[in-house]
């Protein structure tokens, strides 16, 4: 079978490299793409020399902003961007962690405030050694990541 | 500092001192009516006696008027409307409200949706930090001092709020923080963690005696028979954390012993008259510290 990537190239738009294998639709979704009426083209599982394995998301004309960015980050935090114009890669980046994340997860306290009024979830982001916790700004409740 | 009072977290060292100071003052000089004009909502969704009564009187004595509830069940709330839709209305009749309410963030919440300050009384297990300023206050007063104090904590630390509020206030003033509960209502997580990361000391332990010689103020709280699912580990527990002379007997002489109230067989009133007893003096002291903050929300200095 031919190891070459099996997702044609676009010309001008965002490439969202080395996915976390499993985490490709759910970036689709957080990031509400099927909304924005872009043509988008999603890798599941696709061989890759670093990961062994990655999703991989191609979005025609459009570039990622930063905030969206850092979202993909908490989903993928090895996530690569490359932004595309006239089928070159003109800048590539990695994703970083935003300090703030309103609307993306849930608080899991089963007595926070957010879960009875109809409130926008908010948490600080926070990063120890490697670990990524989530501070409700409500509750104060601190989760590990992964809870989500 | 900025009208609401919700955390502990949003004040500085520096600002907590401020508040203690202003205190002093207050009880020092007694009050002014420098709050004429202004109206406090009392919004309690959940028992208080001392926390109410004393907003309020702090309040009167400042020359201020007071309304509210002291039961969400007699509200609107049961005909289904929302607690910001509440709040959002009830901070347009009033210039501030203290509200205290079973959900961990609510004050935080209703603070978004009114520009009437708000002061957090207690939002389910998350925090009370009027109670941790008297708490400084009281400890200030009967030690001469805040820093390096060695402070243990006993009882439900699990679901008890005045102790989270008040441990993550000691963290400004080092000291050594003694952890005394049932492994199954110890100290959260987060707070521990906190605590690390401000390199305060502190030990977990499953008795009074174990650091009965070393401390300079006992909080005491109360363990609710609620909280346990298992009724007999309940009963095996209950009485490790209750105070007796012959317990206090190994205390420094200096100790204090404090306790947020109501207290119940934690503390036998045989103790009340012991030179440890501080527990009445500090909810006293409730009325010095809530004015304050009252002056302090509407700009007054003294």
């Amino acid at each position: 079978m031919s190891e070459k990537l099996s997702v044609s190239a676009i010309e001008n738009g965002t490439v969202i490299d080395h996915i976390t294998p499993l985490c490709g639709l759910k970036i689709v979704l957080a990031l509400k793409l099927p909304d924005q009426k872009k043509r988008v083209t999603v890798g599941l599982n696709l061989a890759s020399k670093s990961l062994g394995h990655k999703d991989l998301i191609k979005i025609e004309g459009h570039t990622l902003s930063e905030e969206d960015a850092s979202r993909v980050a908490l989903l993928s935090p090895q996530a690569t961007i490359n932004l595309i114009e006239g089928f070159a890669v003109v800048k590539k980046f990695p994703v970083a962690f935003p300090c703030f994340v309103e609307k993306m997860f849930d608080c899991t306290n089963p007595h926070c405030i957010t879960r009875f009024e109809p409130l926008t979830s908010g948490f600080e982001v926070l990063s120890k050694g490697g670990k990524v916790e989530l501070k409700c700004r409500y509750c104060e409740k601190v989760f590990a990541h992964d809870a989500h | 500092m900025g009208k609401d009072i919700l955390s502990l977290r949003d004040f500085t060292k520096e600002e907590i001192l401020f508040i203690l100071e202003q205190s002093q003052k207050i009880k020092e000089r007694g009050f002014s009516p420098l709050l004429a004009g202004k109206l406090m909502a009392c919004c309690f969704f959940e028992p208080s006696t001392r926390t109410r009564l004393s907003f309020e009187a702090a309040m009167k004595r400042l020359g201020g008027e007071c309304l509210g509830f002291v039961d969400g069940a007699s509200t609107s709330l049961k005909k289904g409307e929302s607690l910001l839709d509440m709040m959002r209305v009830i901070g347009s009749y009033a210039d501030v409200i203290v509200m205290r309410h079973p959900l961990e963030g609510s004050a935080r919440a209703a603070a978004e949706v009114t520009q009437a300050a708000v002061i957090n009384a207690g939002d389910g297990s998350h925090e009370h930090p009027t109670q941790t300023f008297l708490d400084l206050f009281s400890m200030q007063e009967c030690q001469g001092r805040l820093e390096g104090l060695s402070v243990a904590c006993v009882g439900d630390l699990k679901y008890g709020r005045t102790v989270h509020s008040l441990a993550l206030a000691l963290k400004h003033f080092g000291g050594r923080l003694y952890f005394v509960s049932p492994s199954s209502l110890a100290m959260p997580a987060d707070i521990c963690d906190a605590l690390r990361d401000c390199g305060v000391p502190f030990s977990c332990h499953e008795s009074i005696e174990e650091v009965i010689r070393k401390v300079d103020i006992l909080y005491m709280t109360r363990i609710q028979e609620e909280r346990f699912v298992d009724k007999m580990e309940y009963e095996k527990v209950k009485g490790c954390f209750r105070l007796s002379e012959k317990l206090l007997s190994g205390a420094k002489e200096g100790l204090k012993i404090f306790h947020p109230l109501p207290r119940l067989t934690e503390i036998p009133p045989s103790i009340d008259k012991m030179p440890h007893a501080y527990y009445f003096e500090q909810a006293h002291n409730g009325l010095y510290v809530r004015a304050a903050l009252l002056n302090l929300i509407f700009g007054v200095e003294l």
